[in-house]
């Protein structure tokens, strides 16, 4: 049997406001064990929270970059249920009133054409402290310590819509959740970094027959530290669902956990058992007026998306379209093209570079961009140097490993190293004689009329020379000589 | 007359004509709790020695002769829910029974800043949950003027010490009734000014839209200064206001001559005990020899008053309350406990009073799935209507004034068998809280032995006014 499939994500995202949600204390993750904490957030009698207005711009941004509608009257409520990394017995969170609603995220569809994802709402919420047991496994812990150092962390939930053009395969979740990682790191909200836990996913999966109307109960899934896993329990769920309903079973709506060893969900607890969080409005915060000014100001300080960019970059700087899409990726990668591109003519030659070469020495060594050794002005110049023809690209890579291992400029590794190119055109003709003299029998196949033999000499020539022979000039002289 | 029994006015201007020092009128106050301490029971914790070196310090502040803050070296108790650093806030409960707070409250910050003397922490019912102060797991304060009887709650600690010269002023708190009740039981003056005038940082939350900080003293002109010295925009609190603070001492003296008080109708018809309300029409029509107008006014949602009150409070503090799970401070229950549940059940059950317990469930289920549109939702119209009814009236008068309480000081026992009983002494006051304005009660007479209250109502933020009628007033009966 054929089935629909309908995944939808709950997308958590831990901001980089500078400091929490409610209080002062700075949002630090390489801070010691409750360092960065106070009676507001370890919820101690008679504190009170204030809101971070940071933060509240951060949901804007997000918001508008995910086309959504600003809410101008806001509310923040409590969710209701204990546990010990929730000081307070309750998160403050948004129910009804978030800061933003319908929004949608576009991505390229299975079928290659651009597909609006729905994006039903944008929230603002606190994280929760930490829990850290005596030993591997909560079972076997004699005892656990609290960490209020991430408790009220300001915490953006990002909920897809099902409803209204949902994501139909894993692939288009996998392009989902790298689309909304990659604006999230546009517009300077969140690191998004998965290994800290600053970006985290639940997802609801349900599926249909081709062809049927209505969908199945949803699944939801909890508990995928990465991408991989993610996809992993989606493909488990599909099969699992879809066994289901091939024997003539029901699929019950429930909470699943995956299980990262055995790459499977596990039932949690079911709808009956679901908690019973009884939201209400946070009488200690006043609600949320947001005026169009503020949204303005967010408006204009919004930087180019990453859609917009390749675009641009396309236009302007006249590369190709997988190119672009390297490029603007990350930030960070377009922002250096960028500062090479206003020093250089070349810039296919540019990006070139920066996708083949320079990635490649990143990768070597495990670096991100930002801590690139090459500066933008070094890494223009080589490029410039190359497509002036002023050294060969095999010199030129040779120059670009120094660079990065030095972080010197180009022309001084040139000539430091006497890798100047042979401009001299006696000293071309003289390596060639030398070159003739030794292969005889090529010579003789030139001269009756064979072409392929000339390559065969110019790399004789780039060898002897250590490649600071021109190979265009030397292959202008043994046409002169030869043919 | 010994000094614990003089008004903080009096004493601030023997104070600066140095004919008294900090110390002597600390060291009669001091006195005073000796004596009457184990009757009375008004504080959880006295801080005597601390009292004694701010005194000292006060004095030194008056010796160097610089102008010294107002209430420079007077002595105040604080209701033990506002947290003080270093000194254990316990909220009247086991559950916070060792527990010491790591800050200032805002309005304790405040006092201390002018020079106050912090002579203790006054016994309350348990988290500000009664109208008696028997619901404290330090047993129960005794009205000083009758010690037979209860001295009103949750703020009974502070009535009681100030009625008994255990202290000069108090601070309290006032959710439905906390602050006037007491007062008007041990014939003292208080005034829980309107929501969001001082800031609530650092008051342990019961209902935190309903919850205000608010003085006790001997006077309306006491209640005004230390309400001058407490109030303010605190950029802690959200929800404090950020308006201009006048000086409420400034018109005190301005007299009652052609204002319009209102006498809301619906307080009168049925359920007032007979000679409370004949000392509170004597009151009114004192009020009218005056010059004062007055004026027959409607508040018809007067009667959800304590069903709106009794859902919106207990709703917010079930989840106000779900910090206390023995987790990171104050009691948890280890005995025969196997995992975290039993824990949280274990604590809870033995940390909390049964009225904390009752209001926690009666809270909870008023959120609960199901039941939040007809309970919560419908409160928070009926509040709406609540506080519409007092808009429109206020539109025609200056003021109210109604009874405190529709009874006398009841005996300790009466009602604790009966909490709907116990919640219905709350009538006249809980309006007040849900529509967020200023109350204060004055003392207007006495049945039996017993004292009256007078409840004085005024507009948003106009705590002048009620304060000005209130000083009035005891300037005409010769009660200060």
């Amino acid at each position: 049997m054929d089935y629909d499939v309908i995944i939808c994500f709950e997308t958590h995202v831990e901001l980089k406001t500078e400091t929490k949600l409610f209080c002062d204390c700075l949002v630090k993750y390489d801070a010691s064990p409750n360092r960065n904490i106070c009676p507001v957030c370890t919820g101690q009698p008679g504190a009170l929270p204030v809101l971070n207005k940071k933060a509240v711009e951060y949901s804007i941004r997000a918001g508008l970059a995910l086309n959504c509608t600003i809410n101008r009257h806001s509310r923040f409520a409590r969710k209701n249920y204990f546990y010990p990394d929730l000081p307070k017995g309750y998160q403050i969170s948004q129910y009804e009133m978030p800061f933003c609603e319908n929004g949608c995220l576009e991505i390229t569809g299975d079928d290659g054409q651009p597909y609006s994802v729905g994006i039903k709402r944008i929230h603002l919420e606190e994280d929760a402290g930490k829990l850290v047991h005596s030993s591997d496994s909560f079972e076997e812990s004699e005892y656990s310590l609290v960490d209020y150092n991430r408790s009220s962390v300001p915490l953006l939930e990002i909920v897809a819509d099902h409803e209204r053009n949902p994501l139909r395969s894993i692939q288009e979740a996998r392009s989902y959740l790298e689309k909304i990682r990659q604006i999230l790191k546009y517009i300077e909200i969140s690191d998004c970094m998965l290994e800290k836990g600053q970006f985290r996913c639940d997802v609801n999966i349900s599926i249909r027959q081709k062809g049927s109307r209505e969908f199945g109960n949803r699944a939801e899934i909890k508990n995928m530290a990465s991408f991989r896993f993610m996809m992993d329990a989606l493909e488990y769920e599909i099969k699992r669902q879809s066994e289901i309903l091939e024997s003539g079973g029901q699929i019950d709506q429930e909470t699943r956990l995956f299980d990262e060893q055995k790459k499977i969900t596990l039932p949690m607890r079911s709808k009956e058992d679901a908690p019973d969080y009884r939201y209400f409005p946070d009488p200690d915060l006043v609600d949320v007026k947001i005026d169009q000014d503020f949204v303005t100001d967010i408006e204009r300080s919004m930087p180019e998306l990453p859609d917009q960019k390749q675009n641009r970059l396309m236009a302007d700087y006249d590369i190709r379209e997988e190119d672009a899409l390297i490029l603007t990726r990350d930030r960070e990668v377009s922002d250096y093209f960028a500062a090479c591109a206003s020093l250089c003519k070349d810039t296919k030659k540019l990006s070139h570079w920066i996708i083949k070469e320079l990635f490649k020495l990143l990768n070597q060594s495990s670096l991100l961009i930002e801590k690139c050794p090459v500066s933008p002005q070094h890494f223009s110049r080589l490029v410039n140097l190359i497509s002036k023809e002023e050294i060969t690209e095999t010199i030129g890579r040779t120059v670009l490993e120094e660079m990065f291992k030095t972080g010197a400029n180009p022309d001084d590794i040139i000539a430091e190293k006497g890798l100047k190119p042979i401009q001299d055109p006696d000293i071309l003709e003289r390596v060639l004689d030398e070159v003739m003299a030794e292969n005889p029998d090529v010579v003789d196949q030139i001269k009756v009329g064979e072409t392929k033999p000339i390559d065969f000499l110019i790399g004789q020539i780039m060898r002897k020379t250590r490649g600071k022979a021109n190979p265009k000039k030397a292959r202008e002289l043994i046409e002169n000589k030869l043919v | 007359m010994e000094l614990c029994d003089r008004s903080a006015s009096e004493l601030t201007v023997m104070l600066r004509k140095r004919e008294v020092s900090s110390r002597e009128i600390t060291e009669s106050v001091l006195k005073r709790i000796d004596e009457k301490e184990e009757t009375i029971n008004a504080y959880i914790t006295t801080t005597g020695e601390i009292a004694l070196r701010q005194a000292d310090l006060a004095d030194s502040r008056f010796r160097e002769g610089k102008s010294v803050p107002l209430l420079n070296g007077i002595p105040i108790a604080i209701k033990d829910l506002l947290c003080t650093h270093g000194i254990r806030t316990t909220c009247g409960s086991k559950i916070l029974n060792d527990f010491v707070p790591t800050y200032n409250a805002t309005a304790v910050e405040r006092i201390l800043g002018d020079g106050a003397v912090l002579i203790g922490k006054t016994n309350m019912d348990e988290f500000a949950m009664g109208s008696s102060t028997e619901n404290s797991a330090f047993g129960p304060t005794r009205n000083p003027v009758n010690t037979e009887c209860v001295p009103g709650g949750s703020s009974g600690g502070s009535a009681a010490a100030v009625a008994a010269g255990e202290t000069i002023l108090a601070i309290g708190s006032d959710t439905g009734g906390s602050i006037r009740l007491p007062s008007a039981y041990c014939g003292v003056a208080g005034i829980k000014p309107t929501y969001g005038r001082v800031s609530r940082y650092g008051l342990v939350s019961y209902a935190s839209s309903l919850d205000q900080v608010g003085a006790l003293g001997r006077t309306a002109e006491d209640c005004a200064m230390l309400l001058n010295v407490i109030c303010g925009h605190d950029r802690l609190d959200t929800t404090s206001a950020d308006i201009e603070k006048p000086d409420f001492r400034e018109s005190l003296n301005k007299g009652i001559k052609g204002l319009k008080i209102g006498l809301p109708r619906e307080y009168f018809v049925e359920g007032m005990d007979e000679p409370v309300k004949a000392e509170i029409m004597h009151a009114i029509s004192l009020l009218e020899k005056n010059g004062a107008d007055i004026v027959d006014i409607s508040l018809p949602h007067a009667k959800y008053a304590i069903s709106t009150y009794y859902l919106i409070a207990t709703a917010e503090a079930s989840s106000n309350l779900a910090r206390y799970d023995g987790v990171k401070y104050g009691f948890r229950s280890e005995d025969g406990v196997s995992d975290l549940l039993d824990m949280y059940e274990a604590t809870r059950s033995e940390g909390f009073g049964k009225e904390v317990k009752r209001r926690i469930m009666l809270g909870t289920y008023v959120l609960s799935a199901g039941y939040y549109d007809a309970y919560y939702l419908k409160a928070q119209e009926a509040r709406t209507l609540i506080k519409e009814d007092f808009e429109r009236s206020f539109e025609q008068v200056d003021c109210m004034v109604t009874p405190v309480s529709p009874c006398l000081p009841f005996k300790l026992g009466e009602k604790m068998a009966d909490p709907l009983q116990m919640y219905l002494v709350d009538i006249y006051t809980v309006s007040i809280n849900l529509s967020g304005l200023p109350g204060m009660s004055i003392n207007c007479g006495m049945v039996d032995g017993l004292p009256v209250g007078l409840q004085i109502i005024g507009k948003p933020f106009d705590e002048e006014m009620v304060l000005r009628v209130g000083h009035a007033y005891e300037q005409m009966t010769g009660s200060v």
